[in-house]
Parts: structure tokens; sequence; C-alpha cells
């Protein structure tokens, strides 16, 4: 009972914690907004003389005081409507939502590489330290930290592309439109296009992976549990797999959702190697032309992403682990 | 770069003990900073100086291949510019801006972390606060939202005109949390020591303390982080300039002339791309693995495990 009610706590703390960072985003949305951004400019060409300016920004509401047209912005955010895109004519929203698919897929495909490799490499690195392939996988992992996420990509294409001609360089391929949600994963051109920029954007997350299971795995071994577990003649594969992977895998969640910023960063320079149309490709194409509104809404939905995502994993933790929720309710 | 990162470049010098790789590091670094330095007398030509080069020259091949002209040793890039004279000059504003963004990281990080790490209590609590909030948002992320920004209400224009002191503070702004959590965690070691009860009962100073006593005890571990940082620093000046962010094409960084080069790589010309590629993976690793062996040397019991 009382430990139901302090989970209950933690959740609504964390709600308020999540709308409160919202707020803050949106809040500095607004000003880059009111002070880059001339909406002005949205509507009209340059030729426009002053006078019929002022009257567009009267219209507009644009002489109002600042908090009546926050206001304004937050309700518009409420309704899902944060501008209209200078360069697509269309609300920015709608642009943005547009290239999700194709940014969500490929995140996707990395993290099917990394998930499907870590557990077993950071296992293995952990268990067998001294052999020469731990050392292998150690030094390899090394050298994806210090090799630059555009450059690992310059090189496989290079290579698979450019030499051997077996894998295409650009682009998402052939698409299958499912409702709103354009998909290449139901293709085979779709899925050629896919694989590159999944490794590429894998080679750095992975190597950050092995560590996390491996220096998780070792403070595990080190308990008294997997001693117990061993005195009483359980085979390897069960203290490694049932007893020390379980308890392993729990700060690997917390961290891992750590790492969704550094995920946004990196899934951007993959996209601008590949020119992979997602929202990080779009966001380049904003910042270029200066599509203010666009570049705006980019960051409000990608903050937005980063809460949800933030606030899932915090969850997730407390699921999986009770103790979390004594020591974040305290 | 976080603890299991550094851990596991630790499992990788192992393979080589006897130093052997930290020494290879250090003569390949030593190499590029002092060709880099003295670029201004080296280089065949200068660079940044249009009038210098001819678009006739352009996309000239290395000298080893076919087509390649001695008088570019390295080819040319797509207006002609000689490219060992822009890497000489690139890798110049690479490590400058690297090393100036780590200075400013620094001076930032270990201040509110001597001040969090020494008087505790309320300010202690905002500092750690602060830097779990940068650090969940990523600095990465932090760096080229704040570029993108600039970009966009400035223009290009100006954005070329003030990109090394623009990239000099957005990255150095970005990163304090890593310095600012290493030296509060060795103040916290520290302030309950005799020594600085001593000092306090001499009547000195807060200040003095933190500055002339704590300071100088705590400096190991943060010197092993000011490297890997700098490491971090060029990455993201080269990114941001890949990205378009950055450094111009009339003033390029090794990212710079990577991104350059990158169109011009599927019509075959891959060495504008390539050899700068080359030189910044050799820079970033080469100090990654000097990071390690300073670990090592400064921190044996760590180095140890």
């Amino acid at each position: 009972m009382h430990a139901a009610l302090s989970a209950l706590g933690f959740l609504a703390r964390r709600l308020v914690q999540a709308l409160l960072v919202m707020l803050a985003i949106l809040v500095i949305a607004f000003a880059v907004r009111t002070s880059l951004g001339d909406p002005i400019r949205e509507f009209t060409g340059q030729a426009v003389s002053e006078s019929e300016r002022a009257d567009l920004r009267k219209e507009l509401g644009l002489d109002r005081p600042w908090p009546v047209q926050f206001a304004d912005y937050l309700g518009g955010a409420a309704r899902g409507d944060l501008g209209t895109s200078f360069i697509y004519k269309k609300p920015t929203v709608d642009v943005v939502l547009a290239k999700f698919p194709a940014s969500f897929e490929l995140v996707l495909g990395a993290s099917l590489i990394v998930l499907l490799f870590c557990v077993p490499a950071g296992v293995y690195c952990a268990v067998r330290p001294d052999r020469f392939g731990a050392r292998l996988i150690l030094g390899l992992s090394v050298l994806g930290i210090s090799v630059p996420v555009f450059l690992t990509g310059i090189i496989l294409i290079t290579v698979f592309s450019v030499w051997l001609g077996w894998l295409p360089a650009f682009g998402r391929g052939e698409t299958v439109a499912l409702g709103p949600w354009t998909t290449g994963l139901l293709t085979r051109d779709g899925l050629a296009h896919l694989l590159l920029p999944a490794l590429t954007l894998s080679s750095i997350m992975l190597p950050l992976f092995v560590r996390l299971v491996r220096s998780a795995m070792l403070g595990e071994l080190d308990h008294d549990y997997v001693r117990t577990a061993w005195a009483k003649g359980a085979s390897p594969i069960r203290v490694w797999i049932v007893h020390a992977l379980r308890n392993a895998l729990l700060p690997l969640v917390a961290v891992g959702g750590l790492q969704a910023g550094t995920l946004v960063a990196y899934t951007l320079l993959t996209e601008t190697v590949f020119q992979w149309p997602g929202m990080g490709f779009l966001f380049l194409e904003a910042v270029t032309r200066s599509d203010i509104p666009l570049i705006t809404t980019y960051l409000v939905l990608v903050g937005l992403l980063f809460v949800v995502v933030n606030t899932l994993v915090d969850l997730a933790s407390l699921a999986l682990d009770p103790r979390v929720s004594l020591e974040g309710a305290r | 770069m976080s603890a299991p990162q550094t851990a596991g470049l630790r499992g990788a010098i192992g393979f080589s003990r006897g130093r052997l790789g930290v020494l290879i590091a250090l003569v390949v670094l030593a190499v590029i900073a002092v060709a880099a330095v003295l670029a201004p007398l080296i280089a065949p030509q200068d660079p940044f100086d249009l009038a210098s080069f001819d678009i006739l020259d352009a996309e000239l091949p290395p000298v080893w291949q076919e087509g390649g002209e001695a008088r570019f040793p390295l080819g040319t890039d797509a207006q002609g510019r000689d490219l060992l004279s822009a890497m000489l000059y690139g890798a110049r504003i690479s490590l400058l801006i690297g090393l100036l963004a780590v200075l400013i990281q620094a001076a930032i990080g270990i201040s509110l972390g001597l001040l969090a790490g020494y008087f505790g209590g309320r300010i202690d609590g905002i500092v750690t606060r602060l830097a779990d909030i940068q650090l969940a948002l990523s600095t990465l992320m932090m760096a080229i939202v704040a570029m993108a920004l600039v970009r966009a209400g400035l223009g290009g224009e100006a954005l070329s005109l003030f990109a090394i002191p623009l990239l000099v503070i957005v990255i150095g702004l970005a990163e304090w949390p890593i310095f600012a959590r290493t030296a509060r965690a060795a103040v916290l070691v520290e302030v309950t020591k005799d020594y600085v009860r001593a000092a306090r009962a001499l009547g000195d100073s807060d200040g003095t303390i933190m500055r002339r006593h704590i300071l100088p005890n705590v400096l190991s571990p943060l010197i092993i982080v000011a490297t890997t940082q700098v490491a971090g620093a060029i990455m993201a000046e080269a990114a941001l300039s890949f990205l378009g962010l950055g450094m111009p094409v009339t003033k390029p960084s090794l990212g710079t002339l990577i991104r350059s080069g990158y169109d011009l790589m599927f019509a075959g010309s891959w060495w504008v791309t390539v050899l700068p590629g080359l030189v910044l993976i050799a820079v970033l690793i080469s100090i990654n693995v000097l990071g390690d062996g300073l670990r090592d040397w400064l921190d044996p019991r760590r180095g140890a495990r």
C-alpha cells in the first residue's frame, strides 16, 4: 500500500517535471521566434511597403504586448500549431512530422544493431577479460569512439558504394506509404539504402554500450549472490546470464536513456552524410535558409521526444527495479 | 569522455604494454602540432589568400597518382587550393579551437566544481543539478543548436567573420560539466584532510584555501580530463564545420575540408576528403591514447585495475 502510494507520487512528480521542461523549451522557442524571425516575411516578399507591413503586423496581432502573444503561441502549441514554414508554405508541424518516419527507421535500424551485439560482446569482455577476442573488441571500440561519425559514414560509402558498388550511398530508396507513415522497411531497395546509415549510426553507439554492459557485468560478478550461485554449483551460463546479466541490465536502461540527446546529434550528422531525408536533414535545410518557424518547431518537437523518452525510461526503471522509487521519492 | 569509455580505452592500451602506444601517439601528435604551428613558414601556399591559387589547377590528384604535379604534393581542392597547405592551416585552426575551448571549459568547470565541493549545501545542489541537465541534453546537440541559431539569425557571412571566437565560446560553454564533476569529486576528498583544517586554523580565507591549497592537490584528475576533452572539442569543431555551422570554406579547418571534398568524392577526387580525414583521426586517436597513458602515470591505483 505504502509502496504503491510512493510510486504514484513519483509518477505525478515526474509528469509535472516533464511539463515544466516542455514549458521551458516553448519559452526558448518563442524567444527565438520573436527575436530572430520576422513573421511578416513568411507572408510577404521584400517588396512590400513599410505601411502595408505595419497594417499586416496589426492584423496578425504582432503589435500586442508579448505576454499576450506568448499565450497565443502556447494555445497554438496545445492545438498542434507552431506556425507556418517559410520555405514550404505549410504548417511547420506537418513538415517536420512528415520527416519523422525516415529518422525513426534510421534510429530503429541502428538500435537493432546495437542491441544485437552489445550484450554478447559486453558479457564476453567481462567474463573472459584476458582473451584475445575481448581485447580486440575493446580495441575496436576505441576506434569507434575516436573516429567521428561522419567520417565513419564517408569511409563506409567509399568502400561499399564507390569501390565495391554493393550498396547505395544516398537517400531512402523505394518507400511504401502506410497511411501517413512512409516506410522503407518493406522493400529490398529501402532496406539496402538503410544498411550503411544504420551501421554508421551504430558505430558510435555500439562501443559505448559494449563498455556499459562490460563494466556493469564486472560490477555484478563481484557480488556475494554470484559467489553463492557458484558455490551452489550452478553452470557458468546460468550464473552469467540468469543471475548477473539480469541485474547488470538495470542501470543500462537508465544510462541508455541519458544518451537520447547524443543520439539526436549523431542522427543529424548521419543524415547529412547520407542525405537521408529525415528531421535532422530538414533542420539543416531550415538553418541554411533561415526558416525560423521551422527551426523552432524542430527544436520543440525534438525536445518533446526527449522529454517523453526520458520520462518513459524513468518509469521503466521504476517498473524493473522497485528500489529506484524509494531512492527517487526520498 | 565518461568513465566506461575510458575504462575500455585502458584495456586497449594493455594491448601494447611497455608504453609503445603512448610513445607513438606522442610522436604523431608532436609532428602534427609542430607542422600546424609552423604552417605559415612551411606551407607552400597561403590557402586563405584567394589570389594565390588558380581555378585551372582545380582537383589535381596527389603527386603519386597519374596527373599529379610536384607543385602540389597532396593534390588540390575544387578551387585549385594546394591541399597540403590547406591541411597545415586547417590543423592549426582545429587545434587552436580545441585548446582554447578546453581552456574555457576548464575555467568554468573547475571554478564551479571547487565552489560546489568546498562549500557544499545549496551551491553544490545547484551546480550538480545544472551539470546533470546539461549532460542529459547532450553537449554536442547544444553546440549544434547554438551555432544553428547564430547562423540563422546573423546569416552565413556574419558567421564566417566570427567563426573562431564563436566556436571557441560555444564548445567551451557546452562541455564544462565534466570538469565540474571531476573537480567536485576530488575536492570532496581533499576538504576533509588535515592540511585544509590547518590552513583554516591559521586564518586563511576560503579563496586562498581553494586556490593555493586544494587546487594543486586535485590537478592530476583534471589534467587527465583535459586531455580527453581536447579530443572531444576538436571532434565537436569538426562535426560543426562538417554540418556547415563552423569554419567557412574561405578559412577551412579540417572539418570544413572534409565537407568541401565530400561533394567531389563521387567524381573520383577522394583525396580532398580522405587526407584531412586521416589527419583528424590520427589526432583524435593519439590524444585519447595519450590521455590514457597520463592516467596510468598520474593515477597508478586506478591504472592497475
